[in-house]
C-alpha cells in the first residue's frame, strides 16, 4: 500500500486512464497549465500533450456540450467543471442531453462521458461557491453519480467511470483534495454500485456521503461507549447499493443519513424511501437525515459553522435516535 | 475631453480608496491566514481602478451597477461604504451584505449597486433587469455591467447583447480585458484581437478604450452612457488593462514577471497624477494630502472591521424571505 492524498489518487487514475485508451482525452478551464485550480489534472499536459489536454474558453455550455457529442462520436471524454456551483450554466447539456441521448435513441447512441468537479462548502466561499448538488443529478434518470470520500474509493472508482459506457457525474469534495489515505500498489477499479461498510456496528446505520463519511466517522467513534455505530458509504448514489444499506438496516433497526447537501429534498430522504419500502419491519425508530441547514451557504464563518454538519452534530442526531 | 478641477480631484481620489483598500483587504486576508482563517475568494483590482471610476463617474446613485467577483473597485466608485465593506470582508453583521455574501457579494441597492457575482458572466443578463425597468418606467436611469475577457466567452453574454440591442435598453457593457482569466491568457479564448466588433455584429456600438488611462475611459463612458440616458439604447466598451495581483490570493502567480512589469509602468494612478500636475490642476503637495486622507479612511475601516462583531451562530436564515 502507498499513502497518498486525495487529489493525486485522482490524478493516478486519469493519468493511467489516459495511457490505457487513446480515446481519453481531457477538456475544461485551466486544466492544463496550471493543471486545474485544485491540481487534480496537474502534469497531465507534459505527459499527454495538447492534443488530449484541453484548456477552455470560460464557456460551460459549449465545452460541457463538445464532450456530449464527442461521448456520442465515440471518444470518452473527461471534462472538468471546475466548481458544481457553475454546472448551473451547462445543465441543458447534462440533464436534457447527456442523460437521454442513449434512451431517446432507443440505445443506439452511448455517451461514455465524465464529468468531474468537485462540490461542498467550509471555505467561507459563499452561496455561488459551496453548494451539493447529487439530488438534482440523481433524480434525473441516465447519470450515474459518484462521490467517493478516500484517495482509495476516489482512484477506483474514477476509472470505473472512465470506463463505463454512461455519463457518470464524479462529485469530488474541495475539503477532501488534501486529505491522505492507503491505495494499492497494483492497479485496482472499483465497480460503480458497491457501498463500503467503513465501521462495523450493530445498533444504528449511519449512512454518510463524501466527506461527511470522515464527520460520521469520528462521530462515531466519540459515541463508541454508548452506541454502536455501523458507517456506510454508498460510494456512488446511482447506483445505489440498497442491498448493504438494508443488510445492515435489518441488523440495527435504526437509521441515519449525513449528508451535505440542505437537509430537505436531498438524496438521503431518497435513501430512507426505499429502506422504507424494504424493510418497514425492521425500524425501531424514525430514520433520520441530518444534512445542512435550508439556506444559501452564508460567507461569515461563524453562519458557515452552524448551518454545515459536524461531528458534535452528528453525535447529537445517533443520541436522539437511540435514546 | 476637459474635466473639472473638482470631478479630477474626486476620480483621483476615488482611484486612490480602491488602490489602498485593496491593500488593506489583502493584510486583513493575510492577518486571517496567520489566524489559521481562511476568509475565501479574493480577487484583487489593483491595476484596473482607471475603469470603475472614469464609467462611474457618470453614473448617478440611482443608476444600476451589476459588478463580477472582481467588485471591490465597481463597488467603492459607485460610492459604497468602505468601513461596511471592510467588515464585509471578514464576515462581520456590520459588513454591506450582513456577513452573508463576503468579497463576491457585496451589495449596497441604496446607491445602485445591484451586487457582485460568483459566476462568470452572471451579471450580463441581470443588468438587462434595471435598464428595462427604466425604459418600462419611462426614467433616464442606466445600468452599467463590468465583466472580464473571459466572461465575454460565455453565452449569456451574447445573448443579452443581442436583447439589449434588440429593445434598445439603456446599459453600457463594460469588459475589462486585464488579458488574463484566472491561468488563461486571452489569446487562448479569443481568436480575435478586439471585443467591439462583436457589439457591431449585433447592431449596436462597440468601442475600445485604453483601461490605463482613467481621462480616455471618461470620455468614452460619457458617449455610452449619454446615448443610454437619451434613449440612444445599449454600448459595449472593452478597456484594455491588467491586474496587477495573481487572479485571487489562493492561486499562485502564473504570469511573466516582464509582462507584469511592463503593465505596472502603465499604472493608472501615475498616469493620472501626473496629468494632473501637468495640467495645474493639483499640487504634488495635495496629492499626498489626499494619500495621508485616504490611507487614514482605510485604517479606520479596517479597525472598525476588525472591532465588529460576527453574526450569531443562530441568525443563519436570517434574510432567506422577503
Ligand atoms: C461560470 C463560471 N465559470 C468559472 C468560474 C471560475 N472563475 C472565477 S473567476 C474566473 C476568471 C474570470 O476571468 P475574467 O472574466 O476575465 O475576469 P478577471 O478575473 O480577469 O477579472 C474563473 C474561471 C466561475 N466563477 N463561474
Amino acid at each position: 500500500m502507498r499513502n497518498v492524498t486525495y487529489v493525486r489518487a485522482l490524478n493516478e487514475a486519469i493519468a493511467e486512464e489516459m495511457e490505457r485508451d487513446d480515446d481519453v482525452f481531457l477538456i475544461g478551464e485551466d486544466i492544463a497549465d496550471c493543471g486545474g485550480v485544485f491540481g487534480v489534472t496537474a502534469g497531465m499536459l507534459r505527459r499527454f500533450g495538447r492534443r488530449r489536454v484541453w484548456q477552455t474558453p470560460i464557456s460551460e455550455a459549449a465545452f460541457t456540450g463538445l464532450a456530449v457529442g464527442a461521448a456520442m462520436a465515440g471518444l470518452r471524454p473527461v471534462c472538468e467543471i471546475m466548481y458544481v456551483d457553475f454546472a448551473t450554466t451547462c445543465m441543458d447539456q447534462i440533464l436534457n442531453q447527456a442523460a437521454k441521448l442513449r434512451y431517446m435513441s432507443g440505445g443506439q447512441l452511448t455517451v461514455p462521458l465524465v464529468i468531474r468537479t468537485q462540490q461542498g462548502g467550509g471555505t467561507c466561499e459563499a452561496a455561488q461557491h459551496s453548494q451539493n448538488f447529487e439530488a438534482i443529478f440523481a433524480h434525473v434518470p441516465g447519470l450515474k453519480v459518484a462521490m467517493p470520500a478516500t484517495p482509495h474509493d476516489a482512484k477506483g472508482l474514477l476509472k470505473a467511470a472512465i470506463r463505463d459506457d454512461n455519463p457518470v457525474i464524479f462529485l469530488e469534495h474541495k475539503l477532501l483534495y488534501e486529505t491522505k489515505g492507503e491505495i494499492p500498489r497494483e492497479e485496482y477499479v472499483i465497480p460503480l454500485g458497491e457501498a463500503d461498510i467503513k465501521r462495523e456496528g450493530d445498533q444504528l446505520t449511519l449512512v454518510a456521503t463524501s466527506r461527511m463519511v470522515l464527520h460520521a466517522l469520528e462521530a462515531a467513534d466519540r459515541v463508541a461507549g454508548e452506541v454502536s455505530v455501523e458507517v456506510i458509504d454508498p460510494r456512488t448514489i446511482v447506483p445505489f447499493d440498497l442491498d448493504t444499506v438494508a443488510a445492515s438496516v435489518e441488523k440495527t433497526g435504526r437509521l441515519l443519513i449525513v449528508q451535505e447537501a440542505w437537509q430537505s429534498g436531498g438524496f438521503g430522504s431518497e435513501i430512507i424511501r426505499r429502506i422504507v419500502d424494504r424493510c418497514f419491519d425492521s425500524l425501531k425508530a424514525p430514520p433520520r437525515v441530518h444534512g445542512s441547514e435550508d439556506v444559501p451557504m452564508p460567507f461569515s464563518p461563524s453562519l458557515e459553522a452552524r448551518v454545515l454538519p459536524n461531528p458534535d452534530s452528528i453525535a447529537s442526531a445517533i443520541r436522539e435516535i437511540v435514546a | 475631453m476637459d474635466i473639472d478641477r473638482d470631478e479630477a480631484r474626486a476620480m483621483l481620489r476615488t482611484m486612490h480608496t480602491i488602490r489602498r483598500f485593496e491593500l488593506k483587504a489583502q493584510h486583513l486576508f493575510e492577518e486571517g491566514l496567520a489566524r489559521g482563517e481562511f476568509l475565501g475568494a479574493l480577487h484583487s483590482y489593483e491595476g484596473q481602478e482607471a475603469v470603475a471610476v472614469g464609467v462611474c463617474a457618470h453614473l448617478r446613485p440611482e443608476d444600476a451597477v451589476l459588478s463580477s467577483h472582481r467588485g471591490h473597485g465597481h463597488a467603492i466608485a459607485k460610492g459604497a461604504d468602505i468601513r461596511a465593506m471592510m467588515a464585509e470582508l471578514l464576515g462581520k453583521v456590520t459588513g454591506i451584505s450582513g456577513g452573508h455574501g463576503g468579497s463576491m457579494h457585496m451589495f449596497d441597492p441604496a446607491v445602485g449597486l445591484l451586487g457582485g457575482n460568483g459566476i462568470v458572466g452572471g451579471g450580463t443578463p441581470l443588468a438587462l433587469g434595471p435598464a428595462f425597468a427604466a425604459q418600462y418606467r419611462g426614467n433616464d436611469r442606466v445600468t452599467a455591467c463590468f465583466f472580464g475577457e473571459g466572461a465575454a466567452a460565455q453565452g449569456v453574454f451574447h445573448e443579452s447583447m443581442n436583447l439589449a440591442s434588440l429593445w434598445q435598453l439603456p446599459v453600457i457593457y463594460v469588459c475589462e480585458n486585464n488579458l488574463w482569466a484566472a491561468t488563461t491568457p486571452v489569446n487562448d479564448a479569443w481568436p480575435v484581437e478586439d471585443l467591439a466588433p462583436r457589439a457591431e455584429s449585433f447592431g449596436m456600438p462597440g468601442m475600445t478604450v485604453d483601461g490605463n488611462d482613467v481621462l480616455a475611459v471618461y470620455a468614452t463612458a460619457a458617449e455610452a452612457v449619454d446615448r443610454a440616458r437619451s434613449g440612444g439604447g445599449p454600448t459595449l466598451i472593452e478597456a484594455k488593462t491588467y491586474r496587477h495581483r495573481p487572479h485571487c490570493m489562493v492561486i499562485p502567480e502564473h504570469r511573466d514577471e516582464s509582462e507584469l512589469e511592463e503593465w505596472q509602468g502603465r499604472d493608472p494612478i501615475p498616469r493620472f497624477e501626473s496629468y494632473l500636475v501637468r495640467e495645474g490642476l493639483m499640487t504634488d503637495v495635495e496629492i499626498a494630502d489626499l494619500l495621508t486622507e485616504v490611507e487614514a479612511e482605510l485604517e479606520e475601516a479596517a479597525q472598525f472591521a476588525r472591532q465588529s462583531e460576527l453574526p450569531a451562530p443562530d441568525t443563519f436564515a436570517d434574510h432567506l424571505w422577503a
